[in-house]
């Protein structure tokens, strides 16, 4: 089938709906992305007939103007991206809910609704998510007649009230932990209902970390944004930096010299490494055995330390900037870097050996914290979650962006689902990411490691995907007056992974909740904004 | 078992390791430390950590505080759980508005003498995020701050570094 007929066979089939849908006719939002504008009425019904092609659903997000809001959604073609754009009035705004065709639009038609105010007709559980009691529920903090600094100066209290749902029945007994959890963790509730020690249900009360990004970010230079994109989640920094740069960058027609895409992305394979080290070994900790947490905590640190003198900074904060890098590689680093990659392999070797393949590992690992394709699906799970549960998904090569386009990316895939399959991805993501430095080293093109971005004008938008360590981030950015930001929504992948561990944890033992919770490992500072 | 035998004799011991760079430093912050605890604390520190809006990479290198290399245990500082078994509250992240109600519980529950530290830009000064309908910025908007460790995010030997001056300075 040829890159047109997927769209066409969606655009007829949304015709034969009686759907009025038009196609914008060049692609001004990024390669192989393309926008279909509709009528508010057939919102749902483009939802409907992506479903079922078997499309997957990748987000949505408004764009409130003065006195009207434009809302999009992202949907995924094994060929390409379908942005979906209406624009509804803000007075009494609705459209019919998606996530009875996908369940991960869940969260985020609520997010939008509480910042906003557009509403989603025939939503499965129609109460607030990310507003708590620091605005009131008529109020909606992204429209423009908001003030950043708010309207009720006052302490804002503990939010109370929230609808949990309770399971009725004599055995049944309520846990609820958080927000602040017994650990180093981020702040977020989660409320259980279990019998003796299973869990019967999870319910998550998130949006504590809500710290107002997409307001704030309005009005930024496209430098300033980088920055903040950097901090939408720390551990992922590269990752959200990547995609706003990109998104940027597809808006204002900029281009990225060669060699800084290479750097990048040696960047971001660093930083999924990291990761997966930090979470390899805490996994194990989780279930006491504390063998593989030092060993992978200590050759984090190594990892950290070499960033700081490679790249600048223990986490690579503010190292992707619009237009390219922040700096070249050093002189020696190339022979320091190869021989890191080296060292890496070889000391890694016994300890997923061991990791692999341990009795009192898999004891706890195995089949526990399933995940079953078909949620994961529904969800619209990416990264290690979705690998493990069957979806064979990676923007690195499936949809890849320079320069993963002249690298083969090799992409693991599992389907049984359990944590020891999550942990089992990320061990073979790490082998993976070091071969792919190597040949990046390689490759790595001559010349100038950044451009300036030319200024888009107003109105320019670009969509950044990108695929962080957690799986595919998804950037939009829609430019204002004189080069500065109108918009900025990304949406990490957490916001998929969360319902995930919902499901999973089911028919689990509460002690076992921590681990389960470590092999999903959401973000809470990237869903909560 | 032996695989793991092997590989923790293959390991060896980090923190005895010659110094580079930062291991001298770390050292000496960390015998310095130990002795302020002696002297201050009957020898051990006992912290709560509260993410109250943290992007997490504060968090990250907290946690890099129980690494092989700093092992920040064996000087004598803990993370406890809960705040009432706490003399420190290190908070980091600007205060989101969602976590100020829970952050001043957790301040309350602490038993005095307490201390609060902020760590990290936004704890100090709001940072990145500043104030907005959705942040109370620094901690001390929030909290009295006894005292605070700037850095985006503060490394590990700068945390280490904010304990000590903090142990150092109780009478
Ligand atoms: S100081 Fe930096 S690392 Fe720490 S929470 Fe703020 S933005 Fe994140």
């Amino acid at each position: 089938m040829s890159r047109l007929d997927w769209l066409s066979g969606y655009l007829t089939r949304l015709a034969e709906k009686g759907a009025a849908p038009r196609l914008e006719p060049v692609q001004t939002l990024g390669p192989r992305v393309r926008r279909v504008t509709l009528l508010p009425a057939d919102w749902g019904t483009a939802a409907e007939v992506a479903a079922a092609l078997g499309w997957r659903w990748a987000g949505v997000w408004g764009d409130p103007l003065a006195d009207a809001c434009v809302v999009r959604a992202c949907l995924q073609a094994r060929e390409g991206f379908v942005v979906l754009e209406t624009e509804t009035a803000l007075e009494d705004a609705s459209l019919a809910s998606h996530t009875r065709y996908y369940h991960g639009a869940n969260r985020l038609e609520r997010h939008l609704r509480d910042l906003i105010g557009v509403r989603f007709r025939g939503h499965p559980q129609d109460h607030r998510w990310t507003r708590h009691q620091a605005w009131g529920e008529d109020e909606h903090p992204l429209r423009t007649d908001f003030p950043v600094a708010g309207r009720a100066p006052k302490r804002a209290p503990a939010d109370t009230g929230y609808p949990f749902v309770r399971i009725q029945g004599g055995a049944v007994y309520e846990i609820p932990v958080g927000p602040i959890h017994a650990g180093i963790i981020e702040p977020g509730h989660f409320r259980f209902q279990a019998v003796g020690e299973e869990i019967l249900r999870l319910e998550e009360r998130l949006g504590y970390l809500h710290k107002g990004i997409e307001k704030i970010a309005v009005g930024r230079e496209p430098a300033d944004l980088a920055r903040l994109a950097g901090r939408v989640s720390g551990d992922t920094t590269v990752g959200h930096a990547w995609a706003a740069c990109q998104a940027m960058e597809r808006a204002a027609h900029g281009t990225v010299p060669p060699r800084a895409l290479h750097l990048r992305a040696l960047l971001a394979e660093r930083e999924r490494i990291a990761n997966h080290l930090g979470d390899i070994g805490a996994i194990c900790n989780d279930v006491g055995f504390s063998f593989p947490h030092m060993q992978c905590s200590h050759l984090r640190e190594q990892w950290q330390r070499r960033n700081r003198e490679v790249f600048g900074h223990r986490l690579l904060m503010d190292t992707v900037t619009p237009g390219g890098v922040a700096r070249d590689l050093p002189a020696d680093a190339m022979t320091t870097l190869r021989g890191d990659h080296r060292a890496l392999r070889e000391a890694l070797a016994p300890v997923f050996d061991v990791v692999e393949d341990h009795p009192s590992l898999d004891d706890r690992l195995l089949s526990a914290g399933i995940l079953n394709p078909t949620d994961a699906r529904m969800l619209g799970c990416t990264g290690f979650v979705g690998k493990a549960s069957g979806q064979d998904l990676d923007l690195r090569r499936d949809h890849p962006y320079p320069p993963y386009d002249r690298l083969d990316v090799e992409v693991p895939a599992l389907d049984q689902g359990d944590i020891a399959a999550r942990v089992q991805i990320r061990m073979r993501e790490v082998y993976i990411s070091l071969d792919l430095m190597d040949r990046l080293l390689d490759t790595l093109p001559a010349g100038e490691v950044s451009a300036a971005l030319p200024e888009p004008p107003a109105g320019a938008d670009g969509l950044g995907l990108v695929e962080g360590w957690r799986g595919d981030i998804l950037c939009y950015v829609r430019f204002g007056a004189d080069g500065r930001i109108a918009r900025y929504f990304p949406r990490d992948p957490s916001w998929f992974q969360w319902p995930a561990l919902e499901r999973l944890i089911h028919g689990n033992i509460v002690p076992d909740f921590p681990v389960c919770n470590k092999s999903v490992n959401g973000s809470y500072s990237g869903h909560d904004l | 078992m032996l695989r793991i035998l092997r590989q923790i004799a293959r390991t060896g011991t980090l923190t005895e390791a010659p110094p580079a760079t930062d291991d001298a430093a770390l050292e000496a912050a960390g015998i310095e430390l130990r002795r302020a605890l002696e002297a201050r604390f009957r020898g051990s520190l006992a912290i709560r950590q509260v993410d109250a809006g943290s992007c997490n990479g504060c968090e990250l290198e907290i946690h890099a505080l129980a690494n092989p290399y700093y092992d920040l245990e064996r000087f004598g500082v803990h993370f406890v759980a809960s705040p009432r078994h706490a003399d420190v509250l290190l908070v980091t992240g600007p205060v989101s508005r969602h976590m100020e109600t829970a952050l001043r519980r957790a301040w309350r529950a602490t038993p005095a003498p307490k201390r609060v530290i902020a760590a990290g830009d936004c704890a100090c000064t709001g940072g990145i995020f500043g104030e907005s309908y959705a942040s109370c910025g620094a901690v001390e908007n929030v909290i009295p701050v006894d005292l605070r460790i700037p850095g985006c995010p503060p490394a590990p030997l700068e945390l280490l570094r904010g304990l000590l001056a903090l142990a150092g300075r109780e009478a």
